[in-house]
């Protein structure tokens, strides 16, 4: 019997012109969607020294005669960034902290304990997914105005606190975690919270760096709910003071762009330092989804 | 003596007194540890997400404006709401919007997401740089969006006039002001759909391919047959997704447009948010919102529906 085809020949054209041609045009697209991506920042930084006199010449001006970094200076004194800041740092990284320890605690209970009611309730954490922000939106403030709450840390902070996403996706994490871990654990007689405390938590590192990074830049960024629920310049977030510096009638362009510079600088320092987190947690949430 | 009858002791521990042993039941102790990990959670879950979803709908059948007291009116809100124009209006706006951001954004981040996996060189660089429009606020990149597309003095415009073209008002033009959100949206979401796509694109096995060659397929062969089947339980997710935060989108209307030029970029979200917040009507805002919901609801239902026809799981 003939066997002398056992196994095909890979396909001939491994490095022809057509590849390398199509490998080439692959980068300039790449490049071109890049700079597609990084143009608007760039033009933003730019606009942003333009002296006055310039900013408002068309065609644009590229080259201007001087930077006018003064810009930032009177931004930041036309806007009380600073509060903003410290508001806007204050209300996330509470949030980052209370969504880590509760979904986490959360997500334990419901990966590796039995109680009654516990698929019921984790239905019920779901189902809240699904309900829109605008249907919550309305009770909520009535609920924070009957707290008395609005204007105050406690209404951009507390209802964040919880999170049946953050919940949703260290469960999943949590239930990948092997089970003779937890076993073993419990026949050595370690009580729930010491498992989850000593074994599960640091388990869950990267998952928790993800999640963290996450929330943190999702309610950093968070615009609707601070604009419904403050009222006065001081306890305003960044998104929001930065939305209002446009409510003058004729807009400084080139002040406003410094401003919106201003307000996108910590975010990016935030991502760049932990971009490897953050993407692995996009990533985690997608392939399980 | 040995009886039929269990000595007392014994009674004591089956039967009606079962109480006292519960606690030293080893399942009990558990519910109840399991209990107090939920408990951080579940106050705010109950103040927050419970109560608001029940009262949302509750509200809807009321008419409020936070100053009197509120009245009964059952249905008499989403009547209102069928004869309303400038619901429907918005209603159609989301739709349009929808329609506009998650086809377009969805095979450009599939493109690229292709692209960037072919070539393995830089991967990481330009993850990066695609996500930065992702991370950055939403009204930061409006407002940066909003320089650009001004009509007598932006890029978008100048770079136009370059090759010959006179643009428009782009946000002043009741024609171009939506397709320039809906540019802005894909702009700032790209990144995120085509992270995703990498994700699912690695993790389609190399030896699917090598068979597909085998065989004699060609690129796009390969792409039609091996890629977008084993590609679409993620492509699913992706569309689902961006389906839902499509037709809720709020923060550029409010800090580009205002829902102008004469309301025709005020989205759903954005009626919404006038009529509870600018008008003071709680009660059809709500109602306005449960038909929101609605439409949600629906779309994902169908979408879920439909996966048994093209999803491929493995």
């Amino acid at each position: 019997m003939n066997r002398d085809v056992a196994i095909a020949e890979p396909p001939a054209s491994h490095n022809s012109p057509l590849d390398r041609a199509l490998s080439i045009l692959a980068h300039v697209i790449l490049v071109l969607g890049g700079l597609a991506m990084v143009g608007p920042f760039v033009w933003m930084i730019h606009s942003s020294t333009l002296p006055t006199a310039e900013a408002y010449r068309y065609p644009p001006v590229l080259f201007p005669s001087y930077r006018a970094w003064e810009n930032y200076e009177r931004a930041l004194t036309l806007v009380p960034f600073a509060r903003f800041f410290l508001n806007s740092t204050i209300v996330a990284a509470s949030i980052t902290f209370a969504q880590l320890f509760t979904c986490s605690l959360g997500a334990f209970a419901f990966a590796r304990m039995r109680f009654p009611g516990r698929d019921f309730l984790f239905l019920a954490y779901l189902a809240t997914m699904m309900v829109p922000f605008e249907v919550t939106l309305i009770p909520s403030f009535i609920i924070i105005r009957e707290l008395e709450w609005i204007n105050t840390y406690q209404a951009l902070i507390i209802p964040f606190v919880f999170s049946a996403y953050g919940t949703f996706l260290l469960r999943q994490f949590f239930m990948a975690v092997h089970r003779d871990l937890f076993d073993a654990a419990r026949m050595d007689g370690a009580g729930f919270f010491e498992i989850y405390w000593r074994i599960f938590l640091p388990l869950a590192g990267p998952a928790l760096a993800a999640l963290g990074v996450f929330v943190f830049l999702n309610f950093w960024n968070s615009f609707f709910w601070p604009l419904v629920v403050t009222n006065s310049m001081d306890m305003r977030t960044v998104p929001i003071g930065l939305a209002l510096f446009q409510g003058r009638d004729s807009v400084q362009w080139n002040l406003m762009m410094a401003a919106t510079t201003i307000s996108v600088i910590p975010t990016l320092i935030v991502f760049l330092a932990a971009q490897r987190y953050f993407v692995r947690g996009i990533m985690l949430s997608g392939i399980k989804g | 003596m040995s009886s039929p009858v269990p000595a007392p002791s014994e009674a004591l521990l089956t039967g009606t007194n079962q109480r006292s042993t519960l606690f030293r039941r080893a399942s009990v102790r558990e519910a109840l540890a399991a209990y107090c990990f939920l408990l951080p959670g579940f106050l705010p879950f109950l103040v927050f997400a419970v109560l608001p979803m029940v009262g949302g709908f509750s509200l809807s059948l009321l008419e409020w404006n936070l100053l009197q007291p509120w009245t009964f009116i059952g249905l008499a809100n989403f009547r209102g709401l069928l004869a309303d124009g400038e619901f429907w209006s918005a209603m159609r706006v989301s739709a349009l919007f929808t329609l506009g951001v998650v086809p377009t954004g969805l095979v450009l981040a599939l493109g690229l997401a292709v692209l960037l996996n072919g070539g393995r060189r830089g991967v990481v660089f330009y993850r990066t740089v695609y996500f930065l429009p992702v991370v950055t606020a939403t009204v930061a990149v409006s407002m940066v969006w909003r320089w650009l597309l001004a009509g007598d003095l932006g890029l978008v415009n100048a770079l136009l006039g370059v090759v010959g073209i006179s643009g428009p008002a782009w946000l002043g033009d009741t024609t171009w002001a939506l397709p320039a959100v809906i540019v802005t949206s894909v702009w700032k979401g790209l990144g995120y759909s085509m992270v995703l796509f990498l994700a699912g694109l690695q993790n389609i096995p190399q030896d699917y391919y090598d068979a597909a060659k085998l065989d004699g397929a060609g690129a796009w062969d390969r792409f039609r047959d091996v890629t977008l089947p084993l590609l679409s339980p993620t492509t699913f997710f992706v569309l689902v997704v961006s389906i839902i935060s499509s037709l809720q989108v709020f923060d550029q209307v409010f800090v580009m447009t205002n829902g102008g030029p004469y309301r025709s970029t005020v989205t759903a979200s954005y009626f919404i948010y006038e009529t509870g917040f600018k008008l003071l009507n709680m009660g059809y805002a709500s109602a306005a919102a449960s038909v929101l919901f609605l439409v949600i609801l629906v779309a994902s239902i169908f979408q879920w529906k439909l996966q048994r026809r093209w999803v491929h799981y493995e």
